[in-house]
């Protein structure tokens, strides 16, 4: 394998990064979009995003990416594959850390909804000063957990014609018949990506654990 | 509805709070009946009853941790209804001291403090820091002001829970069984600082079993069973000679356990 083909897979490991951004950032703004009005005690919402996030734990991501470049597509919205891959792993992620994150709020205890309210703080410093912090601490085992799967998952976004490691992979070893070698390195580079946040979201559970003891 | 007016009439003028005719329902089930009571300014209420009666439920109406469905709850004057903006401005001149004391964990005692005078009241960081600083001095805990919580025995906890809840400088205070969760060494230190709270005129309503509390510092004592007000009476009259049978059996339960 030439340094052409090590840089087209590094090209291809590059826009997995920034699709795992993306989808993860993306997917963190929306999401807690998602758990605030998940937990907003207001009916209405509570059903509307209960659905939403049924709705995308429910189908198969591959299925969203499709019904996002494809179904788009056919009602005349022409998304170039970058956005609308952007746009698909955005919906996804904000549906299960909006689910994780409502876990999380909820996990809380109630008396510190009471005492803030008691201390007449607005709903706005209630979440933001109180209840958030507290929160995203004991999410943090299943938020890595969860941007670990984003980053494989990644590799579905080759369905919809774009080029990141899994689709360079394959790219590569078409060329250069090497399929072995090739999906080897592959592999070898989503494990250093994944790996390290396994044992570091492993590594802040067991700290929770001995913490709320 | 004509009476109405009379029971404002008294209720208002020199009372902290006035609660006429207040019900409360958790769905199917009544918690409140017919709660009539006006605590002056300056007054200190014991507030007792078995499990279950509706101590807590009562006192977390008047700052609306509980909506209540019937009647009138008055706080300073401010007729508080079902809005953001009278519950909120009720909830500035009310402090509330928890059994569990639900300090802030991830915030050091003296955030605890803190915040909540910078976000409500618009103190700068160095008036809120001055203010929640004199009143750990008198909570006898100024010394831990950089610690968290968790690194407090209960009574110490309890007792910045006071501090931070007398930094919004409220009119009145509202205990809900403040010793109860503590280890018995502790529950003193913490009574210590109620009655020094009680000496300096601070409208207190307090639901405990210390009845060695209610009789040093209690105006009233209100005995409440399954939802009702069902006697009222300073202290000395209420230990000596309760009127109702239930109040006597009571008494006579939780001395006994004592
Ligand atoms: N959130 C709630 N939902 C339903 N019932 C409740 C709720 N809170 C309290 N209750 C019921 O209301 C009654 C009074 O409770 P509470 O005010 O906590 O009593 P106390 O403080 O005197 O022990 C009890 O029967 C209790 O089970
Ligand atoms: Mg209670």
């Amino acid at each position: 394998m030439g340094q052409g083909e090590l840089l087209f897979l590094l090209a291809g490991l590059k826009w997995t990064v920034a699709l795992s951004a993306i989808g993860f950032i993306g997917g963190g703004l929306a999401g807690l979009g998602v758990a605030l009005l998940r937990t907003s005690g207001v009916p209405l919402l509570e059903r509307i995003t209960a659905s939403y996030i049924a709705l995308f734990q429910g189908t198969p991501l591959l299925m969203q990416l499709f019904v996002v470049y494809y179904g788009l597509a056919l009602l005349g919205l022409r998304l170039d594959a970058w956005v609308a891959v952007a746009i698909g792993f955005t919906l996804h992620a904000s549906a299960y850390l909006g689910e994780i994150w409502r876990g999380s709020i909820e996990a809380v205890p109630r008396g510190q909804t009471e005492a803030a309210k008691a201390l007449s703080l607005s709903y706005v410093s209630r979440m933001k000063d109180v209840i958030l912090p507290q929160a995203i601490r004991i999410s943090l085992p299943a938020t890595i957990g969860f941007l670990v799967q984003l980053i494989k998952g990644t590799s579905l976004a080759a369905i919809v014609g774009f080029t990141e490691l899994t689709r360079a992979g394959n790219i590569v070893s078409n060329q250069i018949f090497q399929p072995l070698t090739v999906f080897a390195l592959v592999g070898a580079l989503y494990f250093l990506m994944c790996w390290p946040l396994s044992i570091y979201g492993a590594h802040l559970e067991r700290r929770f654990a001995v913490s709320s003891r | 509805m004509t009476s109405h007016t009379d029971i404002d009439a008294t209720a208002t003028g020199e009372a902290m709070i006035a609660m006429s005719r207040v019900e409360k329902w958790y769905g199917a089930f009544k918690a409140l009946t017919d709660i009539n009571l006006a605590v002056r300014k300056g007054e200190r209420i014991v507030l007792c009853g078995p499990s279950g009666s509706g101590k807590s439920t009562l006192i977390r109406c008047i700052n609306h941790l509980e909506s209540y469905q019937k009647g009138e709850i008055r706080v300073g004057g401010t007729l508080l209804g079902n809005n953001a903006r009278t519950i909120d401005a009720v909830r500035r001149e009310v402090g509330m001291v928890f059994q569990h004391f639900n300090l802030f964990p991830h915030m050091t005692v003296l955030q605890n403090c803190m915040l909540a005078p910078m976000r409500s009241l618009g103190a700068s960081k160095a008036e809120a820091e001055a203010s929640a600083r004199s009143l750990l001095g008198r909570v006898k805990i100024v010394e831990q002001a950089d610690k968290y919580p968790a690194q407090l025995s209960g009574g110490q906890q309890q007792r910045v829970a006071i501090a931070r809840a007398l930094c919004m400088r409220p009119k009145v205070m509202l205990f809900d069984e403040p010793t109860s969760a503590l280890d018995p060494e502790m529950v003193k230190e913490v009574l210590d600082t109620m009655i020094g709270l009680a000496e300096e005129g601070m409208t207190m309503i307090c639901v405990t079993h210390e009845m060695g509390f209610a009789r040093k510092v209690a105006d009233r004592v209100i005995f409440m069973s399954e939802g009702e007000i069902v006697e009222e009476a300073p202290p000395a009259a209420f230990f000596t000679a309760p009127r109702q049978e239930r109040t006597r059996k009571f008494l006579g339960e939780i001395l006994h356990a004592h």
